[in-house]
């Protein structure tokens, strides 16, 4: 009863250290996208991680684009993120450090059973999206400068449309409010496996190309500089990003499963080049 | 410190240069807005009458009612209306989810209780001699209407005033029924949640300007009002 009380006290008490905003030596503080968090991916590493390790991680699951904003303004001590060409623009301005990259996923495109574009089965990217800018279908953008957005822009561009046709529509929101309204219009759109395998079971579309190179998506850990600001935790930041580019961190990625079907491919010791296959447009 | 200066600065030079992108999210949101409160009014109206002037059983809890869905918050709007409107769902077949339309709807629904409401309270508060008055000297139903009206004039601007501040401002049912759709259903509030999460916040920025302005302009109009009318509401 009373180891009981004293539990219960426990976190109550953390609770309030927490929404007070203090920030324990312990913790660390990872800006990641919406992908790795929405998942499960992280849920499964992350106390894995905690369990061997003294750190606490406190996720803040945001676009690409904020994620290393949060970076360059110190408000994180490390990012993981997928959009190589702003990753390395944030190297190079000295806002991170030791860049690694831990593993690729994929996209892919989906849409609507009666395919009023043609393009379910194709294996080309480029021209599915040329497809769908031909015939004006509906296409649902996330429009909000995340990782997946950049990706979608540099598809257009390499199909040579300006994403400007009849059925065009920039959501401006998340991924799965993006597939729901996908659903919703009965339109075609872009989605990272991951986020399509955790709620295809709620949508009215299937999966159209799948499997082209130029759809594949690294990620990369990055450190917050620690010279640029005082506070952060750097070694806890560096034990998480090496952690994950270990031996047992990259097998447990390999291992990880989402309706028993491979997500994430370990990807560690490659290097993550901005012009190879995948380019951003920005 | 410095970083804020440069996004303040940038919001202004937006603001003042009149940024097409931004003026049309502004045109957005006060079409959408001024819809529902012109098409929200008359009904408001109709059943606040009723609350004041017309005694039948259960208008204490009528009342009650009212006052109830002023509290239900933008987001469980969203969540019914999103349901209601969903391809799944019973109206579907309008296929109004994502338009314009259908965020009016969550606006006339949003700005109703609180129309209604503030009315209930003017009408109830204005003599009583006014619609008698009006009967005696041999005036209609509609034109003795119209002379209360008349009478709880500033009391009625000063609802349509509240209720306008409220819906325009809100982001919850907007984001859901409306989708945040560039050209076609992205409002200020909806933006400024957007390109916050792009960690873009001049623009962000320059749009809250916009409702902290409008904000006021409404406040001050409201204090006129109040001074006249006798009605003490804020927005």
């Amino acid at each position: 009863m009373l180891t009981r009380r004293l539990s219960l006290f426990a976190t109550l008490a953390l609770s309030l250290l927490l929404v007070s905003g203090v920030q324990a030596a312990d913790t660390v503080r990872l800006a990641t996208t919406t992908s790795t968090y929405n998942s499960g991916l992280l849920d499964y590493l992350l106390p894995k991680f905690e369990e061997d390790h003294p750190y606490q991680i406190q996720v803040i699951p945001v676009g690409t684009g904020k994620a290393l904003r949060l970076g360059r303004d110190g408000d994180v001590d490390l990012v993981l993120t997928h959009a190589p060409a702003a990753e390395k623009a944030f190297v190079d301005a000295d806002y991170g450090v030791e860049p690694h990259g831990v593993m690729y996923n994929d996209f892919v495109i989906v849409g609507p059973s009666d395919d009023p574009a043609g393009i379910d089965g194709g294996d080309d990217a480029t021209s599915a999206f040329a497809a769908v800018a031909d015939q004006g279908a509906t296409f649902i953008s996330r429009g909000d400068d995340s990782g997946t957005d950049k990706k979608e822009k540099h598809l257009w561009a390499e199909a040579g449309v300006t994403p400007d046709f009849e059925g065009f529509r920039a959501a401006g929101q998340g991924m799965g409010e993006v597939l729901k309204m996908a659903s919703e219009l009965q339109g075609y759109t872009l989605t990272d496996r991951g986020t399509w395998l955790a709620m295809k079971d709620k949508l009215d579309l299937e999966i159209m190309v799948e499997g082209d190179t130029a759809l594949f998506n690294p990620y990369q850990v990055i450190l917050v500089n620690p010279e640029r600001y005082d506070g952060l935790n750097t070694q806890g930041a560096r034990a998480l990003a090496e952690w994950l580019i270990s031996d047992e961190g990259q097998d447990l990625i390999d291992a990880f499963r989402l309706n028993d079907k491979a997500l994430f491919h370990a990807s560690a010791g490659e290097k993550v080049d901005p012009t190879s296959a995948v380019h951003e447009s920005d | 410190m410095h970083e804020l200066m440069n996004t303040a600065r940038e919001a202004l030079h937006l603001l003042v240069s009149l940024d097409p992108a931004l003026w049309e999210i502004i045109g957005v949101s006060f079409r959408v807005s001024l819809t529902a409160i012109l098409v929200a009014l008359p009904p408001s109206l109709l059943i606040a009458l009723l609350l004041a002037r017309v005694a039948f059983p259960g208008r204490w809890f009528a009342i009650s009612l009212v006052n109830t869905f002023m509290a239900v918050p933008t987001v469980v709007v969203g969540l019914v209306l999103f349901m209601l409107l969903s391809r799944s769902g019973p109206l579907g077949e309008l296929r109004l989810l994502f338009t314009q339309r259908a965020m009016i709807l969550g606006q006339i629904l949003l700005a109703m209780p609180v129309l209604t409401a503030m009315l209930h309270s003017t009408l109830q508060s204005i003599d009583q001699r006014a619609w008698e008055t009006a009967r005696q000297l041999g005036a209609g139903w509609w034109q003795s209407l119209w002379v209360l009206i008349r009478e709880a004039r500033f009391g009625v601007i000063a609802a349509v005033l509240a209720a306008f501040g409220r819906i325009i401002a809100e982001v919850g049912s907007a984001v859901m029924i409306g989708g945040n759709i560039e050209h076609f259903t992205r409002t200020i509030t909806t933006a400024i949640a957007l390109e916050t999460l792009k960690g873009e916040f001049a623009q962000g920025l320059a749009l809250g300007l916009v409702l902290l302005l409008l904000a006021l302009v409404l406040n001050v109009l409201l204090g006129v009002m109040r001074g006249r009318g006798h009605q003490t509401v804020s927005v």
